[in-house]
């Protein structure tokens, strides 16, 4: 019989403090999150330090980040006049995606970003960045008018659309913003944690069995790679889409 | 007679409660995934496959249409990691 116990969820992401205790303390998460924040200052500092006409190295790497976010994520949502948010599209992208390249890395194998608090949070700057630029622009009675009762519709369809758009706009929106973040990396680490116990189980049971989920561990680790890319990606586009929704609302 | 057709599911009664609260939570989670997960399915589906026709009838357009594809994924997907939190949030 084998020992396939699997750990309840919340001791798979609930880590005890390192240092300090309290609300304060600093945990694996909390760490993680750190290093993460401060390779990404380190990068692009070193990599803006050069300005070398033909790039090299991190100025190279640095450069396609930007391009990436400005090209690919800017200019196909919002436009040109949304370069001015590139900053913090780009400090999203790769907040979002050191984080969870440090999260896949072996004896790590946490991602940071599997706890709600910080999704949450980065959800709720957007939120209020695209509701000031929103009341900036538009100001606040036009507003909740383009919100509401979006033009173009038969007035009976009201009654319908108007308190949907309301919800999802104020109140659904940054959720699932955040919520689907969290819950990738959260059902990727579960995966993961799933073949790390049936390989450990195997390993104890047989020493031979544990080829097979081994190898499936390694796989989804790589195909974990992907999530991690792809889920930095729509995080800064789906924010994209909507600060240039509040600023270009539909005529 | 109604306690005839029951008699099958005398055992659940003989179950210490506990254990028969914690398979039905279990059962409960169960069904709330699979059935979040059959929307989203389809609809993801729908939009890639969609996707791929466009990007092949215009090769040129394929950026756009990634773009928008992923942009639907995310909303389609969404459906599905509800289900998929709210399955932990159930609890016996």
């Amino acid at each position: 019989m084998l020992a396939l116990d699997f750990p309840p969820v919340s001791h798979l992401v609930e880590w005890g403090p390192i240092w300090g205790s309290g609300a304060l303390a600093i945990n694996k998460v909390v760490l993680e999150m750190m290093i993460a924040a401060v390779a990404v200052i380190v990068f692009y500092t070193v990599a803006g330090s050069k300005k070398a006409l033909v790039p090299t190295g991190a100025q190279n790497l640095g450069e396609m980040a930007v391009g990436f976010v400005e090209d690919g994520i800017i200019m196909e949502t919002i436009g040109p006049d949304g370069l001015l948010y590139a900053p913090y599209l780009l400090t999203l992208f790769s907040f979002i995606l050191t984080c969870n390249m440090i999260g896949l890395l072996p004896f790590v194998q946490m991602p940071p970003l599997a706890r709600y608090g910080v999704p949450v949070f980065m959800a709720l700057v957007t939120y209020f960045i695209y509701n000031v630029v929103a009341v900036v622009k538009q100001g606040p009675i036009q507003y909740l008018r383009n919100v509401m009762f979006m033009p173009g519709v038969p007035k009976v369809m009201y009654l319908l659309l108007t308190p949907i758009e309301f919800f999802t706009v104020f109140l659904i929106q940054p959720f699932s913003l955040s919520l689907r973040l969290f819950a990738n990396l959260l059902a990727g680490h579960l995966i993961l944690v799933t073949f790390a116990v049936l390989t450990t189980a195997l390993w104890e049971a047989t020493k031979i069995g544990f080829v097979l989920p081994f190898a499936l561990l390694v796989a989804l680790t790589g195909f974990e790679l992907l999530v991690a890319f792809l889920q930095a990606y729509i995080f800064t586009i789906l924010s994209a889409v909507y600060i240039g929704r509040a600023m270009h609302p539909d005529h | 007679m109604l306690l005839h057709l029951l008699a099958p599911l005398h055992f659940l009664a003989a179950q210490d409660s506990g254990e028969l609260l914690k398979g039905l939570t279990a059962v409960g989670r169960g069904i709330v995934y699979g059935g979040a997960a059959i929307g989203p399915g389809i609809g993801i589906g729908i939009v890639v496959g969609n996707a791929i026709t466009a990007m092949a009838r215009q090769p040129e357009a394929a950026g756009q249409v990634r773009t928008t594809m992923f942009l639907g994924i995310a909303f389609t997907e969404a459906l599905a990691l509800f289900g998929f939190v709210l399955a932990f949030i159930i609890s016996g």
